[in-house]
């Protein structure tokens, strides 16, 4: 929400047709996290006015996009809607799961409320199931301390397997770091062992049955554990977007550009 | 006779909207279903999670609670679909 | 692997799965949200730490007062009357010095054309007509905009919005509506067009659509140098910022009431169906940064009203001047207008020149009052608008005016059509030419029928 320049006038509901990975970016970033993270104030620290509202293609969603350079190097951020999680509860979460999964983000930086940490963990699993290449950012520490509550990053670094950056995105503390370990992640100079969520016997049981099948369907392209597990949901909208971004990698009219969610 | 300890306060299954306020409880059971059970879930609220009632609306409802760390205010028809277990009178 | 056989390998699975899932005994849903809690829960455990207790609960100490039995109502009426009031008295200077300095600049203009010896036309068309419509736009509408929208943002960022949604929510739910409408409304305060797009909040498309067609029941910005205007008129003499502020904030609030007596309606006419799931998040209170809000606010807003002017006032002065200058017959084609209109606006306790600026003001709510004052001035004596004073001759003295007239007036700009903007975004934002059409048509039905009734009980009473 807000009342800016862009969001009052008649351009406002446009939609925005957001080309693939080659659009004048080096390397293009995914912005995701829980909603009142402070995520809006990363995404406006780091790419200041250079910045573009409009619409995912076809949905009421907005979309953010802004870039940033670091080291010669030119990032594009994009800001995905704030969810609670990836389940695909609402066109939100359906627009940020099909965006994480399909658009091939280079990285995608998960941003998290110091002072609400449990709820937003949740979220931060739930993306390392669908990809490794993930930096997460811990804000509004300067209100944890405030509250009193202190953060142990080195375990929880340790916990998770990638990257962790404490950040107080309104003061522009930690954001060098932050863009220092999403340039590592993206240039693929960083590696990282995501923390794996395992699941009851018999889920895990489904899972082994399935994964080598999914495999042999979909090859390297996606994250067949985690189709596994959306398929034994019975997660309909993921299998329609699979279909769509298969669609659109196999037309040669696309070319080399990365899949974009229809 | 009401001595203050806790063992002789039985624990009851109500909906969260009766929790009273100041006071907290641990999630029995999601009574909704499809995408509403869903949302409930992914805010937290799975069975053993621990919720307090903070306040409540000047309007009457909704009710606010703290699960995880974070406030949310539900609704008295959505509160109803979740049962706690609570000790106390 | 062609894409055919993949769906249908993957449809497959589907199968499989629900052969190793027989009737969902496994409860695969609730089970991986809770294994995926249960580890966030494990690793939050070992991490996070408490260093002794925070020494005051501001959130809960504001909350206990701002969401309060006693204090949460009135809290958000003087947080509305106190914006209000910031806005209208801290718009004055600015936008005099405003005025004082594009005024001058306009008899600048006159001169240099007079000297160049141009035909009279041009420095009508140009000076008289664009120009003067421009200056009086961006005078008008900048310091209230540049005001009002970072106390917004301010309002925003640290975090009691959300609040406003909490105490307000139980009148929504009786009206049959989302809970979330009312930050919506709140962003109608700003732009209608914006309020329009922030519906995007509301999930369930009955709840957004409500939402959508009854945000124009709260001015935006655009209508509040209008309605400050017209108020001012009314309480002059004794008080006029606090008196006008009052006036204000009651329309305002009756804005409100008519956004949720229509939105109840909807919910039982058109718009039938059954409220949805509501969890709201309050969000820690967060000392908002001011420097930069307001810095970046201020700049924000001016480039967006400079803009419109050009886009929008300038093409309205031009068309109003020729209107006013074009002659068929004896009278103006503005005249001949205003007369044909007259009957009309009469019954609504208006006039005729007040509906064709009305009518020409579709594109953007702030000509209105400019649109008004040329039509006037150009059936009378030429003078200067820069007070009051001068305003309340023009329209009392020449035009006869009286309290019913500002009054019906008021009503009507409150509760008209939505601005081009605000349409056109609706059109965008629901898709359907219907909905539009009908978002335009009940607000005016609602504007003209409380105005005739209005006026007619006000004659018929003998109040007048």
């Amino acid at each position: 929400m807000g009342l800016t320049r862009q969001s009052c006038g008649s351009g406002a509901a446009n939609e925005n047709f957001g080309r693939g990975q080659t659009s004048g970016a080096d390397y293009v970033i995914a912005l995701a996290g829980n909603p009142n993270t402070g995520k809006s104030t990363v995404f406006n620290s780091l790419t200041g006015l250079n910045q573009h509202t409009g619409n995912w293609p076809g949905k009421t969603v907005t979309r953010a996009e802004g870039f940033y350079n670091h080291r010669g190097l030119t990032f594009k951020l994009i800001d995905l809607p704030g969810t609670y999680s990836l389940l695909a509860n609402s066109v939100e979460e359906q627009v940020a799961r099909d965006y994480l999964c399909f658009g091939r983000p280079d990285a995608t930086v998960v941003v998290l409320d110091a002072t609400c940490m449990e709820r937003n963990l949740n979220l931060v699993l739930q993306v390392l199931e669908i990809t490794s290449r993930v930096v997460v950012c811990v804000n509004l520490v300067d209100e944890a301390q405030r509250k009193k509550i202190v953060i142990d990053y080195q375990l929880l670094t340790a916990e998770l397997g990638v990257p962790v950056v404490p950040t107080a995105a309104r003061g522009g503390v930690g954001l060098d770091k932050l863009v220092e370990a999403v340039s590592g992640i993206a240039s693929g100079r960083i590696k990282t062992k995501p923390c794996i969520v395992r699941y009851k016997e018999k889920i895990e049981a489904a899972v082994q049955v399935l994964e080598p099948k999914i495999k042999k369907l979909v090859g390297e392209s996606f994250n067949a554990r985690w189709l596994a597990l959306r398929i034994l949901d019975k997660d309909q909208s993921v299998l329609a977007s699979v279909g769509h971004s298969l669609d659109r990698n196999n037309d040669p009219a696309n070319g080399v550009e990365g899949a974009v969610l229809v | 006779m009401k001595t203050g300890q806790d063992d002789y306060l039985k624990e009851k299954i109500i909906s969260l909207y009766d929790l009273p306020i100041g006071k907290w409880a641990t999630v029995n059971a999601i009574q909704a279903e499809g995408i509403t059970r869903r949302r409930i879930l992914d805010l937290g609220l799975i069975p053993g999670t621990r919720v307090e009632a903070l306040r409540v609306s000047p309007g009457g409802d909704p009710k606010a609670f703290r699960i995880r760390g974070a406030v949310i205010a539900f609704r008295k028809e959505d509160a109803h679909q979740i049962q706690i277990n609570y000790k106390g009178e | 692997m062609t894409r055919g056989s993949i769906s249908a390998g993957l449809n497959e699975l589907m199968e499989e799965a629900s052969r190793l899932n027989p009737g969902g005994s496994l409860k695969i849903s609730d089970s991986i949200v809770s294994t995926i809690y249960g580890r966030a829960e494990e690793i939050a455990e070992g991490v996070v730490s408490r260093q002794g207790t925070p020494r005051i609960d501001w959130d809960k100490k504001l909350d206990d007062i701002l969401t309060s039995r006693v204090f949460g109502f009135p809290s958000m009426l003087l947080l509305l009357a106190a914006v209000f009031w910031i806005t209208v008295a801290g718009a004055n200077i600015p936008s005099e010095m405003l005025a004082t300095g594009l005024f001058w600049l306009q008899d600048r203009l006159t001169e240099i054309l007079s000297w160049l010896h141009a035909p009279a036309w041009v420095n009508g068309f140009f000076v008289e007509g664009i120009y003067r419509c421009l200056a009086w736009v961006v005078s008008v509408m900048l310091p209230p905009m540049a005001i009002f929208f970072p106390c917004f943002t301010l309002l925003e960022d640290s975090g009691y919005l959300p609040r406003i949604s909490f105490n307000l929510d139980n009148l929504f739910k009786r009206a049959g509506t989302h809970g979330k409408q009312s930050l919506t409304m709140s962003m109608g305060f700003g732009c209608n067009a914006a309020g329009v797009i922030a519906c995007r909040i509301i999930e369930s498309p009955r709840e957004r659509l409500i939402a959508m067609i009854t945000n124009s029941f709260v001015p935006c910005n655009g209508r509040f140098p209008t309605l400050i205007a017209l108020a001012s008129l009314l309480v002059m003499g004794a008080s006029t910022s606090f008196g006008a502020t009052l006036i204000v904030v009651g329309i305002v609030l009756f804005g409100i009431v008519t956004t949720l007596a229509v939105s109840w309606t909807l919910s039982k006419t058109l718009l039938k169906g059954v409220p949805s799931t509501f969890a709201l998040e309050l969000p820690p209170y967060r000392k908002p940064q001011l420097g930069k809000v307001i810095s970046r606010s201020i700049h924000d807003r001016t480039l967006f009203v400079l803009r419109r002017a050009v886009h929008v006032a300038a093409p309205a002065g031009a068309v109003i001047w020729l209107m006013a200058n074009i002659h068929v017959g004896d009278l103006s084609i503005l005249a001949h207008g205003a007369n044909w209109l007259n009957p009309l606006g009469q019954l609504l306790g208006m006039d005729g020149y007040i509906l064709i600026a009305f009518v020409l003001g579709i594109p953007a709510n702030e000509i209105v009052m400019p649109i008004l004052i040329m039509g006037y001035m150009s059936t009378g004596s030429m003078i200067e608008l820069n007070s009051l004073e001068a305003l309340h001759r023009l329209f009392v003295v020449e035009h006869g005016w009286t309290w019913l007239t500002a009054l019906c007036m008021m009503l009507f700009s409150l509760l008209h059509y939505p601005c081009a903007t605000t349409l056109w975004t609706l059109h965008k934002e629901s898709c359907s030419l219907k909905w539009t059409a009908l978002a335009a048509l009940i607000p005016l039905g609602v504007a003209v029928t409380v105005c005739f009734v209005v006026a007619q009980s006000v004659r018929v009473l003998g109040l007048l």
